[in-house]
């Protein structure tokens, strides 16, 4: 186990490297000069001053140059300040990363359970009244536009029935509750979010898990098990069930990279204070070292939920550590 | 060959049913300049935020334009950007893959660390990114959306040239003295077709909701063209008393992605050579 951890870690490398080069390259995409933002709104400034500022930025040096004093820069965290308002980019992605988890994390958590329930029960009880059901909302949920449930589950069930905020995480009025009165509070302002962040990845993975335990169901060590006397439910759950997670589990490192790119629209919709509104916000104003930044972070955490994807994958699946 | 395929997928009511939707579809979109009601950028002030009624349909927004004639035009611009943009991914993802499994060694070694290394950013965040930066209007779109989504497709295809590289059918055309180039698009190429076909279908679907949600956040297809997305994207502010404008463009959405679904998964049943 350890022996294939230290290999896993070990492919990250260039992987890393290739994560900082790509996004520096997209960032020198960018049309104009980063500093034409702060030069062109102030008509006083000297071209000496504006000279100064390019020196500032580097931006005389050729490329490679710049590269590898931002990558020096990046392995302490430090992705400068923002354009907009000075600040240190890595704060203000600080105070926003641990939202942007909760919320990814939660919706996670709701896409697991219920997918695989789903899944099992449906592959289970085939073409039950269930299983059609299921299916058809798989469909739904895989070919629906989700900003637009989100707009519509906003209207019903926030606006017209009253029953849910939409926006922000927490209310006016949060210092002034008890301590349970403030998780009671939060957890209301996360449903809807939680709910629309999940729901592709809940269709994938209930129709994925779905075939998987079909698949499963077929084999003889399942026959085996079941001529051996065990409870069905043994049979589902211990003997099916976990051969049915092995390729379940990589599907976990796809998700990471969907579950965070819809963060960008999700979070922008439900004004939710995380580090998606801040990149929304910052692809707008074209805020380079924020944008520069949250590409880095991502990236970063897409490659640590990758790992740990493989980490789950090698303890399912013994052939793997064995290799 | 292709007549078990059409046989196979008229016996598959959903997949049949997806074919017809998307046949009624692209039908509608090529017609929608003779079968629209009124012209789509047509403005009448006097008639604004009307619900449907016989005069209009699906009725009217807030500068009172006729709402089915934009979705009508709106289904054109949706099916020609995903239509572009799935034809751009599957160009490069059919190429790099081809490469990378026939080749293999360094160039598959470079080309799939490339493809790992993109698949650590979420593809909506940099497409985002990069029409930021450019102008967002349609082209920009279309190719955007298309050179940001044609990794998965790389892998697939990669994967399939990797095992018939070795097949006895492309040794033989190799000792034969084909040139590398003949081998990859004259006998690789049709082997990897089916996945490649399916993997296009399916696209589809995935570009028009990408597209929809560009527009809707503003980066994707400006006003006054129509797009489904920049569409909810307006009636978002009406919500509240003018219901029409933000369900019907939904609908249309789900229905046209649904559609090419449904035939994308039926096609990949009937490909299957198990089956």
């Amino acid at each position: 186990m350890i022996n294939y951890l230290a290999r896993r870690l070990l492919m990250m490398i260039p992987l890393l490297i290739g994560i900082t080069l790509m996004t520096f390259f997209i960032m020198q995409l960018a049309p104009g000069k980063p500093t034409d933002l702060v030069t062109d709104l102030n008509p006083k400034m000297s071209s000496e001053a504006r000279d100064r500022l390019v020196k500032l930025y580097d931006l005389d040096k050729p490329w490679h140059v710049r590269y590898a004093k931002w990558v020096k820069r990046v392995a302490r965290l430090d992705f400068g300040e923002s354009f907009r308002d000075g600040r240190p980019v890595m704060k203000k992605i600080a105070e926003r990363l641990p939202a942007t988890l909760l919320l990814n994390i939660l919706s996670l958590i709701l896409i697991f359970t219920a997918a695989l329930s789903i899944g099992i029960y449906s592959a289970v009880h085939k073409d039950s009244l269930f299983d059609k059901i299921s299916t058809f909302f798989v469909y739904v949920g895989f070919s629906v536009p989700t900003f637009w449930v989100a707009l519509l589950l906003m209207i019903g069930l926030g606006l017209k029935l009253g029953l849910l905020p939409i926006s922000g995480l927490r209310s006016i009025h949060y210092g002034d509750l008890s301590a349970w009165g403030k998780v009671w509070d939060m957890a209301r302002h996360l449903v809807l979010p939680v709910l629309v962040t999940g729901l592709t990845g809940l269709a994938a993975l209930a129709r994925y898990s779905r075939s998987a335990m079909l698949e499963v169901i077929r084999q003889d060590y399942v026959r085996t098990a079941r001529a051996k006397g065990l409870s069905e439910r043994d049979v589902i759950l211990k003997h099916a069930f976990r051969n049915a997670l092995i390729p379940i589990v990589t599907l976990l490192g796809l998700m990471l990279p969907e579950l965070i790119g819809g963060s960008f629209i999700f979070e922008t919709i439900f004004a939710y204070p995380g580090m998606g509104r801040l990149g929304y916000d910052a692809i707008m104003a074209r805020d380079y070292p924020v944008l520069m930044g949250i590409g880095t972070i991502v990236a970063l955490l897409t490659l640590l939920g990758n790992l740990l994807a493989d980490v789950l994958y090698a303890f399912a699946d013994p052939r793997i550590r064995y290799q | 060959m292709i007549r078990l395929y059409i046989s196979r997928i008229a016996r598959d009511r959903l997949a049949l049913a997806g074919a017809v939707m998307m046949l009624l579809l692209i039908a509608l979109a090529a017609a929608a300049p003779w079968i629209s009601p009124a012209n789509y950028a047509d403005q009448n002030l006097t008639e604004r935020l009307s619900p449907p009624s016989a005069r209009h349909w699906l009725g009217t927004d807030d500068l009172g334009r006729d709402v089915l004639s934009r979705m009508l035009w709106g289904t054109r611009v949706s099916l020609v950007v995903a239509f572009v943009a799935v034809g751009i991914s599957t160009f490069f993802g059919t190429l790099v893959g081809l490469i990378a499994g026939y080749f293999g060694r360094w160039a598959d070694a470079i080309l799939m660390r490339f493809v790992d290394i993109l698949l650590c950013f979420p593809t909506f965040f940099l497409i985002l990114m990069v029409i930021a930066f450019l102008e967002p209007d349609i082209v920009n779109v279309m190719i955007v959306i298309g050179v940001t989504s044609w990794t998965g497709l790389a892998r697939l295809v990669r994967g399939e040239a990797l095992s018939l590289r070795e097949r006895d059918f492309i040794l033989a055309a190799r000792a034969l003295g084909a040139s590398n180039s003949r081998v990859l698009f004259v006998h690789l190429l049709p082997n990897v077709a089916a996945p490649i076909v399916v993997s296009a279908t399916l696209g589809v679907g995935g570009a028009i909701l990408t597209e929809s949600a560009l527009s809707f956040l503003g980066l994707g297809v400006q006003p006054p063209d129509p797009s489904w997305g920049n569409m909810l994207s307006a009636g978002k502010d009406y919500i509240y008393f003018a219901w029409w404008l933000s369900v019907f463009p939904g609908l249309a959405i789900l229905t046209t992605v649904m559609a090419f679904n449904l035939f994308g998964e039926g096609l990949r049943d009937a490909l299957d050579p198990r089956s």
